[in-house]
């Protein structure tokens, strides 16, 4: 029986009031939910606030380097095909640093869940424009005000997405469900996580949110219509979303991977000789 | 040499004829020289055949096969005298043949025996063999091999193609090189390029996941790979780019399997950052460089050692790890296979120092002795049932080797960060803690340091001169110090197979040697300057060729008198 205890980890450094607090808590509920012990389940994390996450709770943990996250979780994941494998970013480290990685993770459907936690804005380094950060946002970087934001779920369904949903960290038995999803679904699942930042995005607050925000499901929605689903990723300003947007089953990586037939890769014996025969091949 | 313009099939003649001959007993070593391009230009294809082992090419021709024009125009100055310049006087509608000219009309014969004019390399293999006094049963059992993927016609109409030229050169032209070939019996030896041989290593090691994005000359390490992956249980991705490849190996070695990347040095630059993250999370990887000279894309088919100091170097901070380069293609597979071990057993990056001449040239080798191989994964865990009390993947310890248990074990968990961090593998900023997991860290390199391969010494014991090269130029220097030796001079190589850390004993044995030059495909001296920093040993001469073209033996000889003439 896994409990809460089990994943408790300890103190932050985030700042009071943090919006990732919730997610951290919604994906606690979320692994205890699913019974998932915490040595059967890897977070990958790169850099910035979100990617502190990994280190509050008790599991295992590659903390690795800014917009990395996926490529990291995708190596783990081949060699270890049995594990849980969560990836954890910022939109700074997915959207902007990490954003090709993002797209081919997509495309290849390989079964890691994807959390996003999207504050619009530059944590760690004090308040930089992020790729999501609304139109005209001035920062220090960006005194012009920032250009046309990236619209991750419109990317995600359009580069081969299975699963496709956005949360909000004000809500955290939607999120925790959600989360729970996304790590069921067979395939690379995306959460983004709409979450306020308390010290440097004024604008997008809990309140803000909380205004704006609904379920998607409400009053009716059919996330296998691909096109219906382009239209409600679009949804933004006035009402937002939250939800599985887009859903749709097709064979992960790891299934149309030969080598991983006979199952993980990190079991199988080392043996030299089992070049010989290819030798020969030379002669 | 097989000369012609990229798409007529160069490579393809020059491997067939060099397959005849390396499984006839002759020991064989094939350069190839390519453009960067699919269609058109200049390529070649050199092939040496001699009684003992060979890992250098030579200028001088017996034999030019010219499938065009170019090759006539290009080549006819290296064709020793004696030797004979094959071609379709036909085809090409040569005005003025210089005097050695053998002309065959390939296309014609390919038309007849097979009606089908694209046969006329197949023609040319026959005609070649013909020339040389060869049996042609050998050149047929090799095609067989070489074409049996496309089926029986295909074979058989090889089979008649190569008999017309044959036939046309034995009977009708009876003409035949100076020097004559005859087999020299069965050997059973591979005929392999340096990236295939590195490949087979990495398998042979148990090298269970690769990730990398094409880059010439190393790209048939991960198509050789990718082929076998299915087969072996290896999975070989091919990644969006080389940032993605690196991290993947990082991620995929820190749960627990063997893996590696291979790239150039353009790709190597994008891999750097995840290097170092490798480094600080002590996660064995092993990187494969193969060299072109650079900066930037600069000559991408050809051959540099220009990223010695890059690699010593790349990534910013400081950790430990190991340079390997393999002299030759045997050293690439045993190199390769003790890269894993040490990666593994000091937890760091290693890395496989390959160029063009390596890469892309095929060497007869001995098949490899797979019980040399040894799988030693240093202190892993292996995957048990038990959970490990008071685990800390980063524990200090008195070698700096910590525990690696493998994610999934039972009740134990395993963190790492890029972050500094304390023994759990946490972030932290603590002064001390910081101090002590540096010192952990760089204290792997002094046991590195301890097992460095040893020098390979040739030649002389009392030289008058001391050659010192370090990865593929082995077999060129080698040959160089024959040579002087049979011009009377008395020459010595030292030659390094490990460029870092260096092997202890380097200093004593050059501490004697008044005349020392230190020889590189680069043109700063970058061995040269790890030498002086490492050992304080000034070398006396330099011999660097960056013109991206190999060092032939007789290149080196005549430079180095060059050399000494100023001193």
């Amino acid at each position: 029986m896994v409990t809460l205890e089990d994943y408790k980890g300890g103190p932050t450094a985030w700042c009071p009031g943090c919006g990732n607090f919730g997610i951290l808590l919604a994906l606690q509920q979320a692994l205890v939910a699913l019974e998932l012990p915490p040595h059967q389940v890897l977070i990958v994390s790169g850099i910035g606030q979100a990617a502190k996450l990994p280190h509050y709770l008790k599991c295992n943990t590659l903390n690795g380097l800014h917009g990395r996250t996926l490529p990291v979780a995708t190596g783990a994941r081949l060699a270890n095909h049995e594990l849980t494998v969560i990836a954890v970013g910022g939109d700074g480290d997915g959207y902007g640093e990490g954003g090709n990685h993002f797209l081919h993770a997509l495309r290849r459907n390989i079964d890691i869940t994807y959390l996003v936690h999207n504050n619009q804005v530059y944590g760690l380094t004090k308040g930089q424009a992020s790729p999501t950060s609304d139109p005209g946002f001035v920062t220090k970087t960006t005194p012009q005000g920032a250009p046309t934001p990236l619209n991750p779920l419109s990317v995600a369904i359009a580069a081969g997405g299975g699963f496709v949903a956005r949360s909000f960290s004000g809500d955290i038995p939607h999120l925790s469900g959600l989360i729970q999803q996304a790590i069921q679904h067979r395939g690379f699942s995306l959460v983004d996580v709409l979450q306020p930042c308390v010290s440097f995005n004024p604008k997008n607050t809990f309140a803000w949110y909380r205004e704006r925000v609904h379920r998607v499901e409400e009053p009716g929605h059919d996330p296998t219509d691909k096109m219906v689903a382009f239209a409600r990723a679009q949804e933004w300003d006035g009402s937002i979303p939250i939800g599985v947007i887009y859903r749709h089953q097709r064979p992960t990586f790891e299934e149309e991977l030969p080598a991983l037939r006979d199952g993980a890769l990190v079991k199988r014996k080392l043996e030299p000789g089992h070049v010989a025969r290819l030798l020969s091949e030379f002669k | 040499m097989v000369g012609g313009e990229a798409g007529q099939g160069v490579q393809t003649v020059g491997l067939v004829l060099a397959r005849v001959l390396a499984r006839s007993g002759w020991w064989v070593f094939a350069d190839q020289d390519y453009e960067s391009r699919i269609r058109g230009g200049h390529n070649f294809f050199r092939v040496r055949a001699r009684e003992g082992p060979v890992h250098a090419h030579s200028e001088a021709l017996d034999l030019l096969i010219a499938l065009d024009r170019n090759s006539i125009d290009l080549h006819q100055s290296e064709v020793a005298p004696g030797g004979i310049i094959l071609c379709d006087g036909e085809k090409l509608k040569l005005e003025q043949q210089p005097p050695n000219t053998l002309s065959v009309p390939l296309e014609r014969l390919a038309r007849e025996a097979v009606s089908n004019p694209l046969m006329a390399n197949t023609v040319a293999m026959g005609a070649a063999l013909g020339v040389s006094g060869y049996d042609i049963g050998l050149l047929e059992d090799v095609l067989e091999g070489h074409f049996a993927a496309s089926g029986t016609e295909v074979v058989q109409a090889n089979v008649q193609a190569a008999r017309a030229g044959y036939h046309y050169v034995t009977s009708e032209l009876k003409v035949r090189t100076r020097q004559q070939l005859t087999p020299r019996g069965k050997a059973g030896r591979l005929l392999l390029t340096g990236n295939e041989a590195l490949a087979l290593g990495a398998l042979a090691a148990g090298c269970r996941f690769m990730a990398s994005y094409p880059m010439t000359p190393s790209t048939s390490i991960m198509e050789y790979m990718a082929s076998k992956g299915p087969e072996l249980g290896v999975a070989v991705l091919h990644a969006e780019d080389e940032i993605s490849a690196m991290n993947m190996v990082v991620g995929a070695a820190f749960a627990g399997v063997r893996a590696m990347a291979a790239t150039s040095g353009g790709g190597f630059c994008l891999m750097v950052e995840a290097l170092g993250l490798a480094g600080i999370t002590e996660t064995p990887v092993v990187v494969v460089e193969a060299q072109r000279p650079g900066p930037a894309t600069g000559l991408p088919t050809r051959y540099g050692q220009e990223d010695l100091e890059f690699v010593l170097h790349a990534a910013q901070g400081e950790f430990p790890r190991a340079v390997l380069a393999p002299a030759t293609a045997e050293e690439a597979f045993y190199l390769t296979a003790h890269a894993f071990n040490l990666s593994e057993r000091y937890q760091t990056p290693v890395i496989v120092l390959s160029d063009h001449y390596l890469a892309s040239s095929y060497t007869t080798v001995e098949p490899f002795d797979l019980n040399q191989v040894k799988i030693e994964r240093g202190a892993l865990i292996p995957l048990g049932v038990d959970p490990l009390p008071d685990y800390r993947r980063h524990r200090l310890t008195p070698d700096g080797i910590s525990p690696r248990a493998i994610p999934s074990h039972p009740g134990t968990l395993v963190v790492t960060t890029g972050d500094e961090h304390d023994e759990e593998g946490h972030i932290t900023e603590d002064a001390g803690l910081r101090t002590r997991m540096m010192l952990k860290r760089l204290g792997k390199l002094e046991g590195m340091r301890g097992e460095a391969l040893p020098p390979q010494v040739y030649g002389t014991s009392r030289p008058q001169v001391t050659l010192l090269g370090w990865g593929s130029t082995y077999g060129p220097l080698r040959e160089a110090v024959d040579l002087l030796d049979a011009g009377g001079m008395a020459a010595r190589l030292v030659h390094l197979s490990q460029p870092w850390p260096l092997p202890a004993q380097l200093t004593g044995m050059l501490s004697d040697s008044e005349g020392l030059v230190v020889v590189e495909q680069n043109a700063t001296g970058q061995m040269a300057h790890l030498l002086r920093a490492e050992t304080g040993i000034a070398a006396r001469g330099h011999i660097r060729r960056f013109d991206g073209r190999p060092m032939s033996p007789a290149f080196i000889a005549t430079r180095l008198k060059e050399e000494m003439a100023r001193w």
